[in-house]
């Protein structure tokens, strides 16, 4: 045995594992733990406001059919950025987002203000068939969440949830989650959805 | 933030550099009594083990890493609250509003801290904001026909407004052609920058209820007659007689808002181009359920001097001869 501690360390896969794991943890001890309790990144920006159950059914879908793979939703301070999408994204846009959609891919262009910059029936049109309104596009139709229907079935549920984790979520709008989404479309959800991104600060 | 956290960064951050350097060291003493490039002793299959210690340049590089770090965290925002000899940030973060977002602009230009973005953002105005003003104090008139303003024009309609127009401005379903002179606000260089800066918002009711199945059929054979479309007489005189319901927006006559100086954007239903779509099944649709355009304000995303320039491109696609 010679007197190279480090040697015990080389040649142990569950040591060298372990003070990996240490060593990266500092990381995160100090780059992201402080962001979860500091007061600055935990307040709402003004005029924010949680999503409605309409909107938060669009969310799940927004999720569920990968728009994330493509699209972001973080506007970085760059002039080249601001100037094409808008103001930067901040801190307190996000805090009621459960997980964030910030995203890191963009195939697409980013979508973190796009609420009320093109109307219901653009979105509509562009989800069906995108290539109906730019022809140049390479994203995929979505013409199916035009005819599922939402029971609202988990709606209540699911803003419940959000409520626990610190949404400001009133009785009322939890009893009435279920019925606002039933019977809409998908398509109306996402659009819902799509249509309230970064509004609260432009 | 607080000082707590502050401190939490500067108490771990410290100590993981410092540690770095220790490990490092550490790394580097040789304990095996072996000198460097010989043989260890291991032997297997002919493969000797040599005593090969860390390369000089990786080792100087990860020197260089260290050192850098100090002039990195003494520079720029990265222990806690100390903001830095440089007094930089990318942005101002913490703003809760877009007022407080321009007033923490001006508060940091008063404050003589660099904020890239600021920075980025007012160079980018010294630099091409006289271009757009030159430009901004001409006559559209004048611009509609300046080689150079329509190239700036084109730029801008391509980013801006090709989405729905199309980038050859020729519309499509539910969005104006640009270039046939047909328009539902006025084409007036007035009028068209107005639309750019302020927006349309369009409402064509539907008429399901008070018109009926068979009521909306009528109201589609005497509109399609009044573009000279071969329809059935007796459905179009029926129309004709519940018109009263249509023309407080497109006018008696249907000839549309502009032509009778309304401020409504009811098309001009005696011309044969349609919005959206001229066959009878979309008349219909259009009677049953109504329309309700939406043109976007740019006077916030690009600003007066960009929208004239903009102003004049569109004129221009109308009117392609200069007639002064």
């Amino acid at each position: 045995m010679s007197k190279n501690h480090h040697e015990k360390i080389e040649k142990s896969v569950s040591l060298l594992g372990i003070f990996t794991v240490i060593a990266i943890s500092f990381g995160t001890l100090v780059q992201i733990t402080p962001l979860m309790f500091m007061e600055e990144t935990k307040q709402p920006i003004d005029g924010l406001k949680p999503y409605t159950a309409l909107q938060m059914e669009g969310r799940d879908i927004f999720i569920r059919e990968g728009c994330t793979n493509c699209h972001s939703q973080m506007i970085r301070p760059f002039r080249a950025e601001v100037e094409r999408y808008g103001h930067y994204s901040v801190a307190g846009e996000s805090v009621w987002e459960h997980p964030f959609l910030w995203g890191s891919k963009r195939t697409g262009p980013d979508l973190a203000r796009v609420g009320e910059r093109y109307s219901d029936d653009w979105h509509y049109a562009h989800l069906m068939d995108p290539r109906s309104v730019v022809p140049q596009s390479n994203m995929p139709g979505y013409p199916w969440l035009d005819s599922n229907i939402l029971d609202g079935k988990y709606t209540t549920r699911k803003l419940e949830i959000f409520r626990g984790f610190g949404v400001p979520y009133t009785d009322e709008d939890i009893a009435g989650a279920a019925d606002a989404v039933k019977g809409k479309t998908e398509m109306e959800a996402l659009i819902a959805y799509l249509q309230s991104l970064g509004t609260a600060l432009k | 933030m607080s000082s707590f956290w502050s401190a939490w960064i500067i108490v771990l951050t410290l100590p993981v550099l410092i540690g770095c350097f220790i490990l490092l060291r550490w790394n580097l003493t040789n304990y095996v009594g072996v000198p460097e490039d010989e043989t260890t002793g291991h032997e297997v299959d002919g493969l000797e083990e040599v005593n090969n210690p860390l390369p000089k340049w990786w080792t100087y590089m990860f020197y260089g890493t260290l050192i850098w770090s100090v002039f990195y965290l003494a520079a720029y925002p990265g222990l806690g609250n100390w903001p830095g000899f440089l007094n930089w940030t990318s942005s101002n973060q913490g703003i809760k509003n877009l007022e407080e977002s321009r007033a923490a602009v001006a508060q940091a230009k008063a404050d003589g801290r660099y904020v890239q973005l600021d920075v980025e953002n007012e160079s980018a105005a010294e630099t091409y904001g006289p271009v757009f003003q030159q430009f901004a104090k001409r006559d559209v008139l004048d611009l509609a026909y300046d080689a150079d303003a329509l190239k700036i024009g084109q730029r801008l309609f391509l980013q801006n407004c090709a989405l729905c127009h199309g980038s050859d401005a020729r519309g499509q379903r539910g969005y104006p052609n640009l270039t046939d002179n047909d328009w539902l606000y006025g084409g007036s260089p007035d009028k068209i920058k107005e639309t750019l800066l302020y927006g349309r918002r369009a409402a064509m009711p539907g008429w399901q209820e008070a018109l009926g199945e068979q009521g909306i059929k009528e109201m589609t054979a005497y509109v399609l007659s009044l573009s000279g479309r071969a329809v059935n007489e007796r459905e179009a005189t029926a129309g004709k007689a519940k018109f009263a319901l249509c023309a407080a927006c497109h006018g008696a006559d249907g000839k549309g808002s502009v032509a009778h100086n309304l401020p409504f954007g009811a098309p001009n239903l005696t011309d044969n181009i349609w919005l959206y779509g001229g066959s009878a099944g979309a008349i219909e649709e259009t009677l049953v359920k109504g329309r309700y355009g939406v043109m976007p304000a740019f006077k916030d995303t690009l600003g007066e001097d960009k929208v004239h320039i903009l102003t004049a491109y569109v004129y221009r696609l109308s009117n392609p001869e200069d007639q002064r």
